[in-house]
């Protein structure tokens, strides 16, 4: 079975990469400015010398750096990412129990902007040089050049300030105390702006991105067989022409989905989302080493599973990858 | 006589504003019976495809009717609604087009494809449209149909392809094929097998053929009527033996003479035997790395090539697609690396040269590339182009700039192209301007790879006559690589054939036009279309060299 060997190939040069990028992250960290028993002990109110070298010793940051990245590689292949002493909480707890308010946003806007983008995308095609595709395609460029933030304060201005018909921030209402569907609900709400907003960017990207290939797809050969055949318009434009532009377009999906994980940094801290981003901008400004490369780590896993999964999908989508594969 | 099936009357089609003619189809009449074959002849821009597209309802867009009717069984087709016109298309007319490759959809497997003409109009089960595709592929004799079906288009060759596209164009059993230059894409032996299957089809199900070519080759084969365009209008028309003996036109006598039909090179001087370039035991196999789903593939593109070509001389190497005789031209200009053997021009080892040394050899060889359009940078002006070769060896600039306007006009254009783009330039222009550049660094070996397949038969002679007369003014040799036996036979002193990496045959043009030893040499020179039988002939014509 030469499939197995491959793929197992292929796991083994991304866990090299993964080391790789651990190694890099950990020196890049330490090259920056900055003292985490410094922080720790200003934000206590000391200022003695010896309590800070005891807290260095305590958390070994007096060792050489080589012998910290020596135990904490060791720790990292035990799935131990070391302790925050900051939130006085393991790393990997602190990441797993923000994880899924993450994923759960990323992923919304991730399904929002590929939906929505190809849809409109494809609309925008089929309707070139008519003012409805010349409207979208405005939309769509607006959309792409509005910085992320601004569109984030004025969505919360205008849809819960103005009109109140979303709450402006948090994953849940506080002190409600729903249960069950109830809760679900009252998630999903809060769920609606920080997603929209941060999907805007890639609906744009993906809507821009399917009509011109959609548009250069229909000049191909194949789309005039299809309707010598006698083909309905419909059908042409879903099963010849879509199909074959959707493949630049999995590329690009594959390289957002890669960012599930740290590309949410600013709209969950506009949002005051509880998710991973917002953990990263805690744990930068805090110097709490530890932290920072455990979700340095996990972003760069997920990228690295989406580089992977986008290979497979792309292979699934177009045959003739197979035989020219490198 | 019977009602014709199809009667273009008075036929004008308006081009969009800015284009080269106002119309073009201008003013075209013709008629196609029942169960016959005309052939639409002309060269490129000359309208030939544009009548039967607007009997498709597949015109261009900003391609206009502007005056005439087109009746299909006496009903104006040009009148037709988009849905009127859809139920035409696929069940009684039949379209089949020029590039195989890409006129499949990549994604679909064969049989879905085949299947959705059924689909388009309602017919047959799921079920019962699969069986039809297949009962389809074993008419169109591909072989092995059951997993052709099952096939993704890039798993079939060229030839293969054109006969899905044959069999998807008769799934409904129209009354009338339209086939847009269905053979030009394919090699000769693919090509002459593809005529054969049309006629054969055709003779079967007496269906009428509209077989739009450039090539009087074809004509020649398979033909009933013949008639002629050039510039949107019909300079000749008429029984295709009248028209081929007896040519009216001027413009119809100058593309039939294009085209030797049995055409065999004159005897030629042999040659300075000095040689300029030998070859000796050259090997090169690509591998490509097994992918994720695919063992590692081989394949043998060279194997134990040898030649020799002498100062002032023309050796044709002649071979279909995937013979090596491109890999064996990129070989021997640098682009690629043989795995063994040996290049040595003016007798110094090429591969055995580096640096400096390798670059000033590597200069004595220059290339002529296959498309015109893709073989110059959009956006640098045609003198800057050739000007660039000298400049990178350190001629001044100015002088390179001087010396690429003269070349321009050597190679038969103005010289105030140098500060054009190519854009601005038709294909045989291009392609002087790529001649020009290969003349840019004084070469002594010029190796042309299909420098004329993308061109017009009527440009083609130009083009030839042109690298036959700078050959002899700047003692050039050349390296002539071509599928097209036609071709070679016109420019060539000696000829290699080429077959699956190796050489099977090599000699004087005339004799192996004449008489040809080996099996797949005589299968080459039999498809040439048109061409007559020889046999007789070559015993009394043929002489040693």
């Amino acid at each position: 079975m030469p499939y197995l060997s491959l793929i197992l190939g292929r796991v083994g040069k991304a866990v090299i990469v993964l080391l790789a990028i651990l190694v890099f992250n950990f020196f890049l960290i330490h090259a920056a400015p900055g003292d985490p028993a410094a922080v720790m002990a200003g934000e206590a109110g000391a200022t003695d010398e010896q309590f800070l070298e005891d807290l260095r010793e305590r958390f070994g940051l007096d060792q050489p750096l080589p012998v910290q990245l020596w135990r904490y590689m060791g720790g990292v292949l035990t799935l131990d990412f070391g302790y925050s002493y900051r939130q006085q909480m393991p790393v990997l707890d602190l990441i797993l129990e923000r994880l899924p308010a993450t994923l759960m946003l990323t992923g919304a806007a991730f399904f929002i902007s590929l939906s929505l983008g190809i849809l409109a995308g494809t609309l925008a095609a089929m309707r070139v040089k008519r003012p409805s595709g010349s409207l979208i395609m405005g939309l769509s460029l607006l959309f792409y050049a509005t910085p992320l933030y601004w569109v984030a304060m004025m969505a919360v201005l205008v849809f819960s300030v103005v009109l109140d018909w979303l709450p402006a921030y948090g994953y849940a209402t506080v002190g409600a105390g729903y249960t069950g569907l109830a809760h679900a609900g009252d998630v999903a709400l809060h769920l609606i702006l920080p997603a929209v907003t941060l999907g805007l960017f890639f609906m744009a990207v993906y809507t821009r991105m399917t009509r011109t290939s959609m548009l250069s797809v229909s000049q191909q050969d194949f789309v005039k067989t299809a309707r010598a055949k006698g083909l309905a318009p419909g059908v042409i434009q879903r099963r010849h022409i879509l199909r074959n532009a959707l493949l630049p377009i999995i590329t690009l999906a594959g390289l957002q989905a890669g960012q599930m994980v740290g590309g949410a940094v600013l709209t969950e801290t506009v949002f005051a989302w509880p998710g991973i981003g917002r953990l990263m901008y805690e744990a930068l400004m805090q110097r709490d080493y530890n932290l920072l490369l455990g979700i340095f780590f996990f972003c760069a896993l997920l990228v690295i599973l989406f580089n992977m999964l986008t290979d497979v999908i792309y292979r699934l989508a177009d045959p003739r990858i197979k035989q020219s594969a490198a | 006589m019977s009602e014709p099936l199809l009667r273009i009357e008075r036929l004008a089609l308006s081009l969009p504003q800015g284009a080269d003619r106002l119309y073009a189809v201008d003013n075209v009449s013709y008629t196609l019976n029942p169960g016959e074959i005309l052939c639409v002849v002309g060269e490129s821009g000359s309208g030939k495809s544009m009548t039967a597209n607007a009997v498709m309802g597949l015109l261009p867009q900003g391609v206009d009717v502007a005056q005439g009717r087109a009746l299909f069984h006496g009903q104006d087709v040009l009148t037709l609604s988009e849905i009127e016109h859809r139920e035409l298309r696929g069940r009684r007319i039949g379209m089949i087009f020029q590039e195989p490759m890409t006129a499949l959809n990549p994604l679909m497997r064969v049989g879905e494809q085949i299947a959705e003409v059924f689909e388009a109009h309602g017919l047959l089960t799921p079920k019962a449209r699969r069986e039809r595709a297949l009962e389809l592929l074993e008419e169109v004799r591909l072989p092995d149909p059951q997993s052709a079906l099952r096939a993704y288009p890039f798993e079939l060759s060229g030839g293969q392809r054109q006969r899905v596209m044959i069999a998807m164009a008769l799934a409904l059993e129209p009354e009338l094929l339209i086939a847009d230059e269905p053979t030009t894409a394919l090699d000769v032996t693919t090509q002459a097998q593809i005529l054969h299957l049309v006629k054969d089809l055709q003779t079967r199900r007496g269906m009428a053929v509209m077989f739009i070519t450039h090539d009087f080759g074809v004509v020649a084969e398979i033909a009933d009527r013949v008639c002629v365009m050039r510039m949107g209008k019909i300079v000749e028309m008429g029984q295709a033996r009248e028209v081929l003996e007896q040519p009216q036109h001027d413009y119809t006598r100058a593309l039939i003479e294009a085209i030797p039909g049995d055409a065999v090179p004159p005897a030629r001087a042999a040659g300075d035997i000095k040689p300029l370039l030998s070859v000796t035991q050259l090997d090169k196999v690509y591998r490509s790395s097994g992918g994720w789903f695919q063992p590692k593939r081989e394949v043998v593109a060279l194997d134990g090539i040898e030649f020799a070509l002498g100062r002032g001389e023309t050796l044709g190497i002649v071979g279909e697609s995937g013979s090596g005789k491109s890999t064996l031209g990129r070989c021997i200009v640098g682009l690629n690396t043989p795995d063994r053997g040996e290049i040595r021009l003016n007798d110094v080892d090429l591969r055995a040269l580096t640096g400096n040394e390798l670059r000033e050899h590597r200069q004595r060889i220059q290339m002529v590339f296959q498309d015109p359009y893709a073989s110059l940078n959009p956006r640098i002006k045609v003198g800057m182009a050739i000007a660039q070769g000298p400049i990178a060896n350190g001629v001044p600039k100015a002088k390179a700039m001087a010396q690429a306007r003269e070349l321009l006009d050597t190679v038969g254009l103005d010289a105030s192209a140098a500060e054009r783009f190519p854009h601005e330039f038709s294909g045989g222009q291009r392609q002087r301007i790529g001649i020009a550049r290969a003349l840019a660094l004084d070469p002594q070996l010029i190796v042309a790879d299909e420098a004329v397949s993308a061109l017009d038969v009527s440009i083609q002679a130009q083009v030839l006559a042109l690298l036959d007369r700078l050959k002899r003014e700047f003692e050039l040799s050349l390296l002539f690589i071509t599928h097209d036996l036609r071709v070679a036979a016109q420019i060539c002193d000696r000829l290699i054939v080429m077959q699956k990496g190796r050489i099977v045959e090599h000699g004087n043009a005339r004799q192996i036009f004449l008489s040809p030893q080996h099996a797949y040499t005589r299968e080459l020179l039999e498809a040439i279309p048109g061409r007559q039988n020889h046999d007789e002939a070559a015993p009394a014509t043929a002489e040693a060299v």
